[in-house]
C-alpha cells in the first residue's frame, strides 16, 4: 500500500489534498534531514507522502563530534519514517562545497523530547 | 483551525521557531499547513557556533510535531481579537 500511495520521480508530487505538498521543498533536490534522534542525512528527494514519510538516494550521514571533524557515513537509498523526522532542509550546494566539513566540531543535536 | 489560520496571517513576517531539541531557527515565515508543519526562508540558526549543523540550508520545512515555540513579531498578534475567536470557537460557533 505505501509502495502504491508514495509519490515517486518524476512527477514526484504529494497527495494533492495534503498540505503536506504545499509546504514541501520539491524533489530531486538535495535535502538535509534532521531526525528526532539528532541525526543528520544528506540526500537527493525521491519521494513524500502526506505522513512526511520521505526516501532519499545517494544519502549519507553527517555524523557530527568534537574530537574529530564531521564524518560522512555512506548509507545509500533510504526510507525514513515521518514519525521520525524534525527538520528538512533545501541544501544550497554552493554553500555547502565551500563548508570545510573536516574540520567542522559540534557537540552532536540532542534528540527531540516530547 | 483557528491557529492555523492564525498561522496563515502570519506568512511573511520573520518569527523564531524553537523545537524540541533545543535548536531555534529564525527565517521568514513561507508557510503553514493543517498540522501547523511550517515553511520557512532565509533561515539561519539562533546558534550558529553551537550548531553548525545547517550552515548551508536557506530554506527548511519543519515538522509541526517538533515545534517548542514560535517566537512572532512584536505586533504579529492582536490579542483582543483572538480571545474573541478562541471564546467563539470553545462555545462551538
Amino acid at each position: 500500500m505505501l509502495c502504491k500511495n508514495i509519490a515517486v520521480n518524476p512527477s514526484c508530487q504529494g497527495f494533492s489534498d495534503s498540505g503536506v505538498q504545499e509546504v514541501f521543498p520539491l524533489c530531486t533536490e538535495t535535502i538535509s534531514v534532521i531526525t528526532n534522534d539528532g541525526r543528520n542525512i544528506v540526500g537527493i528527494l525521491k519521494g513524500f507522502d502526506q505522513a512526511t514519510n520521505i526516501i532519499l538516494d545517494e544519502s549519507h550521514e553527517r555524523v557530527y563530534s568534537t574530537k574529530e571533524g564531521v564524518q560522512q557515513l555512506v548509507l545509500g537509498l533510504y526510507i525514513i519514517r515521518g514519525d521520525n523526522i524534525s527538520i528538512v532542509g533545501e541544501l544550497d550546494e554552493e554553500l555547502d562545497s565551500s563548508l570545510d566539513l573536516s574540520n567542522l566540531r559540534a557537540h552532536p543535536l540532542k534528540p527531540v523530547i516530547h | 483551525m483557528l491557529f492555523f489560520s492564525y498561522f496563515k496571517d502570519l506568512v511573511g513576517r520573520e518569527v523564531t521557531v524553537e523545537l524540541k531539541n533545543d535548536l531555534a531557527i529564525r527565517g521568514t515565515l513561507h508557510s503553514v499547513d493543517q498540522y501547523l508543519n511550517i515553511k520557512l526562508e532565509n533561515t539561519r540558526v539562533v546558534d550558529q557556533d553551537k550548531y553548525p549543523h545547517m550552515l548551508s540550508v536557506r530554506n527548511c520545512f519543519i515538522r509541526g510535531s517538533v515545534v517548542r515555540y514560535v517566537q512572532l513579531p512584536p505586533d504579529g498578534v492582536d490579542v483582543e481579537l483572538l480571545h474573541d475567536a478562541t471564546r467563539r470557537e470553545a462555545r462551538g460557533g
